[in-house]
């Protein structure tokens, strides 16, 4: 922790620094030049006082997740001592390699109910969307010459279908209710004897609902048409099986379920048999639909990271949903307006999107910034454009502005819940005191009926 | 580990030029003393004569500032507030506006622009209509509080 001190003069410092030079082990900081540290608030009641700034708690469980050290024990081996290409079939150090490659293969087959024969490995979810997008589009292409996902799909999904239909293809869009889950009778309408591939989340990385992945399947092997799912978001959190769900190719992430970056995997059904055109070409690895040296460290920190999943996700479940219970009960406890974007029900609980009325999300982002959290405001994002996510569920745009996601995993404690839910209570209630809406919206008027100037 | 730094220490201190700031986030160290310490933020009576009311931007947007500006006998204008539904920029602009207004004749204040605001927050091209808008709110004001006026006289 570091404690700042403002407004530092000479004298003080050769005082202080007399002080501190007598200790070891300390680490001055000086903050220089033109920071004006006010003290010309005339209101005290809006005014921060931002003494101590350490490293933010993390909220932010739906971009990445910490490297779970069990992981990293089992990968560091391989790191160091057994550094041989899994490819190298003349010597010990390649046959120690793909024996490793080959347990962690099992491991993640083992948690999908997959045989190991059916997950090659990538660098991530991204690579597999394209590989289960793309090539399946492609290699069925002289035939088939449609693809259905939805609006809510990551974005490699979606521009993965963008240059898809640059070459030709038709995609149906289909778009989600207000509670973001896809409506089944449409998804079938917009099957057609064309269509070769269907590309469904199965956990939505901004609101965090839930597919009906099962009814999904069932109509996709109904029709006999392939069923693709990334499974980023879901993997580890919540069961999944691919026999019993009828899926034919699922993306797989690393870096999501507490293992390492740069690594991904790609279940791919053998009966009946899936073909992918492949994206990279090379020495043909990995049945020759992703090409190129298989990272041993990273595949068996995936591998790893499976196992522990499988191990550990009843009680990983149970943790995060009391966290987020918790979590919310305390918000709600102390805060009105408040909207939890997405399905109330059906979606995980660790993926919590909330819209504070009348607060602009990158505003509350600044306030809580010993908090890493992520916000679908537009004022984060370059583009200025609020999230798609968002927009396809019919939140109002002005809502759209004011939301933020608090993402719990596997490592965020109890503490860090209550700390957060409190801060976030005490800058929603000061930016509302500083906002025009609230303060019409407590005089009674409707601002749905002013009309706005545009600019 | 003190002794190796105090030598850029005291430099760097006595330099009259400053060796770079530690930025806590992307934002320039005035956008984040008027977003932490946000001057004169609150309502004046709307209904006041001598008031002048502007409510700019959309919620939409993502922005809605409004400004009042209460104005004396003599064309001078004695206070302002805001309040602010926006990013930290937006909050930033609109509080350096109330600073600036504050003290100012009528005629002065319509002079201000919106780039001298986005020149001493340093914002960035992407949040440059957070200025804009807090120029929008200091006329829509002013034309409130002239409107105002004129039908006090009639």
């Amino acid at each position: 922790m570091f404690r700042i001190i403002y407004n530092i003069t000479h004298s003080y410092l050769n005082k202080t620094i007399n002080r501190i030079l007598q200790q070891e082990n300390i680490i001055v900081m000086v903050l220089p030049g033109n920071r004006k540290i006010s003290n010309r608030a005339d209101n005290d009641k809006f005014s921060l006082k931002h003494e101590e700034i350490g490293r933010p708690l993390y909220f932010d469980a739906q971009a990445t997740t910490p490297l779970d050290p069990r992981v990293l024990d089992a990968m560091l081996p391989y790191l160091v001592s057994y550094h041989g290409n899994p490819h190298s079939r003349t010597h010990t150090y390649g046959w120690e390699s793909e024996a490793a490659v080959e347990k962690a293969r099992e491991q993640v087959a083992h948690l999908i109910g997959a045989d190991p024969k059916e997950i090659i490995f990538t660098s991530g979810a991204t690579e597999s969307n394209n590989i289960s997008v793309k090539g399946v589009a492609r290699f069925y292409a002289p035939r088939k010459k449609h693809i259905v996902t939805t609006q809510i799909e990551h974005k490699c999904v979606l521009d993965s279908c963008r240059a898809l239909e640059g070459e030709g293809f038709k995609v149906t869009y289909l778009p989600v209710g207000p509670n973001g889950i896809i409506n089944l009778q449409e998804l079938e309408e917009a099957l057609t004897p064309e269509t070769s591939l269907v590309s469904v989340m199965t956990v939505n990385n901004e609101i965090g609902v839930k597919q009906p992945i099962a009814e999904i399947g069932a109509i996709c092997k109904k029709k006999k048409v392939f069923f693709h799912t990334d499974a980023a978001q879901a993997l580890g959190k919540i069961a999944l099986d691919v026999n019993a769900m009828n899926i034919d190719l699922m993306s797989i992430s690393g870096h999501k379920i507490y293992g390492p970056k740069g690594i991904g995997a790609l279940f791919i059904r053998r009966r009946p048999r899936v073909r992918v055109e492949p994206i990279q070409s090379g020495g043909g690895q990995e049945r020759g639909m992703r090409s190129g040296t298989v990272p041993t460290p990273l595949v068996v920190g995936l591998g790893a990271a499976c196992e522990i999943a499988e191990r550990e996700m009843k009680y990983d479940h149970a943790w995060v949903e009391k966290l987020s219970q918790r979590f919310l009960d305390k918000i709600y406890s102390k805060l009105t307006h408040v909207i939890r974007n997405g399905d109330l029900e059906q979606s995980y609980p660790g993926c919590l999107n909330l819209s504070f009325a009348y607060v602009e999300g990158e505003s509350l982002l600044m306030a809580l910034k010993d908090v890493a959290l992520s916000s679908g405001s537009a004022c984060t994002s370059a583009s200025l454009e609020p999230s798609y996510v968002l927009r396809a569920i019919g939140t109002d745009e002005d809502l759209a502005h004011s939301s933020i996601r608090f993402g719990l995993g596997r490592f965020t404690t109890m503490d860090e819940v209550d700390y957060t839910a409190e801060k976030t209570i005490k800058h929603v209630e000061r930016l509302r005191e500083m906002s025009p809406l609230w303060e019409m919206v407590q005089e009674g008027v409707d601002i749905k009926t002013i009309k706005w100037s545009q600019h | 580990m003190a002794h190796l730094i105090l030598p850029n220490l005291r430099r760097s201190l006595s330099s009259p030029k400053s060796i770079g700031i530690i930025q806590t986030a992307a934002y320039h160290a005035n956008v984040i003393d008027h977003y932490e310490n946000p001057r004169n933020v609150g309502s004046l009576d709307k209904k006041d004569k001598n008031v002048g009311t502007g409510l700019v931007g959309a919620p939409a947007c993502g922005d809605v500032m409004k400004l009042q500006i209460k104005v004396d006998e003599n064309g001078k204008i004695i206070d302002a507030k805001f309040k602010t539904f926006g990013c930290g920029s937006a909050i930033a602009s609109s509080s350096l506006a109330t600073e600036w207004v504050k003290g100012k004749t009528v005629d002065e204040a319509l002079k201000l622009k919106n780039t001298d605001i986005a020149k001493e927050l340093s914002l960035p091209p992407v949040k440059l209509h957070c200025s804009m808008l807090a120029e929008d709110a200091i006329k829509a004001a002013l034309s409130d509080y002239r409107i105002k006026q004129q039908d006090k006289n009639e």
